[in-house]
């Protein structure tokens, strides 16, 4: 069961990287993930703005308010997948709310909608047909717990998309396991509490998780606060596959200063953590 | 036995991952405690409600509606509970709920100010930490409020995001939450947000129809023809009308801010209203799945109202469903008329309502005077959720604005010797 996603994973530990789609235009953005890849990049988290961003800290938070400001919505979003996916060969996973996938129709389909809500018109699978059609290999919907994710499953596995499931610190076993009975790409493993952000430090909460993941046969990546080459260091020493970096990023778009070059200068710092930490495992003692 | 997440396909758990945690834990409690009474916690509660809430409340006959209107109106006088609005039944009874589940602090958010107050109230009562979010826009035209949760000790954070306003106050909390969900409670405001809180602030405001049921009965010797409500994330509005669900011949009337116009302007991303269970579309914010304002793409609008407490742009996920079932009919009504009905309240019958409530004795106007007058029929239940002192403020701008009849001249007092 191979996925491109999960491939990025295959041979070192791979650097995942976030930026909102159209922050500040769409334009920038494509050189923005240009650059990542140039960095080392080998996954791009690409979020698509929505008005309520809940899980977000302060800098993604703003970055989302700036790609609405200037205009982005799905159906650009998607246009704007299509031209990346031609320029650049690294998977794109699509990181977005869930109401928006619930409520796209397609990009001509909007007459055909129906105010009551009752029928099955509303739904994630014309998102998902649209999404794997711009060439989105994975989704990441950070308000939609296992709970609720049953349609957007079926969609994703319909049009052969990963579906990405975030665990918490706060993760049960139970509720682990039943997102691991649906997890497809990798997991992505929420470092500590709270929202997105860069922080100076790994929290303890990182190693507790990587450590009851550590059967797992699926890449673990660590996200939320990543911003400097130690942590990606450490993150992957303590046993990561890849770590998840936006705000550090993000950071530097709000800049709007060479912002190009920057951003593959950090995203090889980053990348090189990660390498680092991958030559420190410690050789497993038996046998 | 465990407690349905939906309502029909309405309400559901949509939240990051991080907080389902304590959404469990919060819904285990409120099985246990709220549907069980374990450890006697719902007599405590409402033995609190009377001692420090000052419940029951009246159930006042409005003799000068009554003569306007030419039917029986009553007014449930939830203005007259401790703190001045129907919010301090839920806030007392989730503070009350944290400390059972050994939780140390509380954040609330907050849009007029009347749930920050209720929650900063019910706190320094209890003695548990409390912060309270609120939109800068909110902070500028509800400051008694702001200074009322300052006197019970509650932190008060100003969000400034977005329109400053109840939306992204309840994203602040639920980030807050999100961070600090080990020790810390989310005192939700109203019948919105992930299960259980729909239903656990609707079991919490029931009293306020379990009550009204009992007095009409008492009054009228019979059960209303109508009971309308204002609705804003609509908590006063299920309080009142959760009792009357089962009986067929009482019509539940939720009454919505009209706001300016009830158009979109999808340009600014802004709706001149807040009639999201009228106008508002299926979709998913803050935790459920509901009606809400948004634009085809599925991004959320901006409301308006000129009433804080109605400024919000989804509803209740029981309210959407028992309005699709028929059996809440949802209506609304403008700025200028819920502004006519602050000053004819406050003329006719002594009582200064809230600008919210002010939108429920809007429309008993509209539907008692105009062309719909005999949908309301003879026996009228409104419910006052709380008293208008803290809106003397915008009432007063707005009236100068719209140069209001209705309202009084304070012209002669100006620059007085
Ligand atoms: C007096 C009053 N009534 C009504 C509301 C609207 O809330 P809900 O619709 O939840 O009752 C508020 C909100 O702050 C309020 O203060």
């Amino acid at each position: 069961m191979g996925s491109e996603i999960r491939d990025a994973f295959a041979d070192e530990p791979a650097l995942v990287s976030y930026v909102a789609a159209g922050d500040p235009d769409a334009e920038s953005t494509k050189e923005y993930v240009r650059a990542l890849v140039r960095g080392g990049t080998d996954v791009v988290e690409l979020g698509l703005p929505f008005s309520e961003p809940i899980a977000e800290g302060p800098t993604i938070q703003q970055a989302i308010r700036r790609a609405l400001d200037a205009g982005m919505t799905p159906d650009r979003y998607f246009d704007l997948v299509a031209e990346l996916r031609d320029e650049v060969d690294v998977p794109l996973v699509c990181m977005t709310y869930y109401n928006l996938i619930y409520q796209y129709e397609g990009s001509e389909a909007q007459s055909a909608s129906n105010a009551s809500g009752e029928t099955a018109s509303e739904g994630p699978e014309p998102f998902v047909e649209a999404a794997a059609e711009a060439g989105i290999s994975g989704i990441i919907v950070p308000d939609l717990p296992v709970d609720e994710s049953d349609p957007l499953k079926e969609a994703c596995e319909a049009h052969g998309l990963d579906l990405i499931f975030i665990v918490a610190p706060t993760t049960t076993d139970e509720r682990l396991g039943r997102m691991l009975d649906r997890a497809s790409g990798f997991v992505y493993v929420q470092g500590r509490l709270g929202t997105t952000g860069a922080r100076s430090d790994v929290s303890d909460d990182t190693h507790g998780s990587l450590d009851r993941l550590a059967e797992t046969d699926l890449p673990k990546a660590v996200g939320f606060g990543i911003s400097e080459r130690d942590h990606a260091r450490e993150i992957v020493a303590g046993g990561a596959d890849g770590i998840i970096v936006g705000s550090a990023f993000v950071d530097i778009v709000a800049e709007q200063e060479e912002t190009a070059d920057l951003l593959e200068a950090k995203a090889r710092e980053l990348k090189r953590g990660a390498l680092d930490g991958a030559t420190e495992v410690p050789e497993p003692e038996s046998k | 036995m465990s407690s349905e997440s939906k309502f029909g396909e309405y309400g559901g758990q949509y939240v990051p991952e991080a907080l389902m945690p304590a959404i469990e834990e919060l819904t285990d409690a409120y099985e246990r405690y709220v549907l069980d009474n374990e450890e006697g916690f719902m007599d405590e509660f409402r033995e609190r409600l009377r001692d420090f809430g000052g419940r029951p409340t009246p159930l006042q006959r409005a003799d000068r509606l009554s003569e306007r209107y030419d039917r029986e109106v009553y007014l449930k006088r939830e203005d007259l509970l401790h703190g001045g609005a129907h919010k301090l039944n839920n806030a007392l009874g989730q503070v009350l709920l944290a400390k059972y589940m050994g939780k140390e602090r509380i954040v609330a958010e907050t849009g007029a100010g009347q749930h920050g107050t209720a929650t900063a109230m019910a706190c320094a009562y209890l003695d548990v930490d409390c912060e309270i979010y609120m939109g800068r826009t909110d902070i500028n035209r509800q400051r008694p409020n702001v200074f009322r949760m300052r006197l019970h000790d509650a932190a008060v954070n100003p969000v400034d995001i977005g329109s400053g306003t109840l939306k992204e106050a309840i994203n602040e909390t639920m980030r807050d939450w999100a961070t600090n969900v080990e020790d810390t409670h989310y005192v939700i405001g109203s019948i919105v947000g992930p299960h259980p809180f729909p239903r656990m602030v609707r079991d919490f405001q029931s009293v306020i129809s379990e009550e009204a049921r009992e007095q009409i009965r008492e009054k009228a010797g019979r059960l209303p023809d109508s009971v309308v409500a204002c609705a804003g994330g609509g908590s006063n509005t299920m309080g009142t009308f959760h009792e009357f669900v089962g009986d067929e011949s009482v019509d539940l009337v939720a009454v919505e801010a009209g706001g300016s116009a009830l158009t979109i302007d999808e340009e600014n991303g802004l709706a001149p209203h807040s009639a999201s269970l009228s106008t508002g579309e299926d979709g998913v914010l803050h935790g459920a799945r509901t009606k809400l304002l948004q634009n085809p793409d599925g991004q959320i609008l901006e409301s308006h109202s000129v009433s804080a407490g109605l400024d919000y742009s989804g509803v209740g996920p029981e309210l959407a469903y028992l309005a699709d079932e028929g059996r809440v009919t949802p209506v609304n009504v403008g700025d200028d008329a819920a502004l006519e009905a602050f000053h004819r309240l406050s003329k006719t019958e002594g009582i200064i309502p809230a600008l919210e409530s002010s939108h429920a004795l809007a429309y008993l106007e509209e539907a008692a005077l105009g062309d719909t007058r005999d949908e309301l029929g003879d026996l009228v239940v409104v419910n006052v959720s709380g008293r208008g002192d803290k809106d003397l403020d915008t009432v007063i701008e707005e009236s100068d604005k719209r140069d209001l009849d209705a309202a009084p001249s304070m012209e002669v007092f100006e620059h007085g010797e």
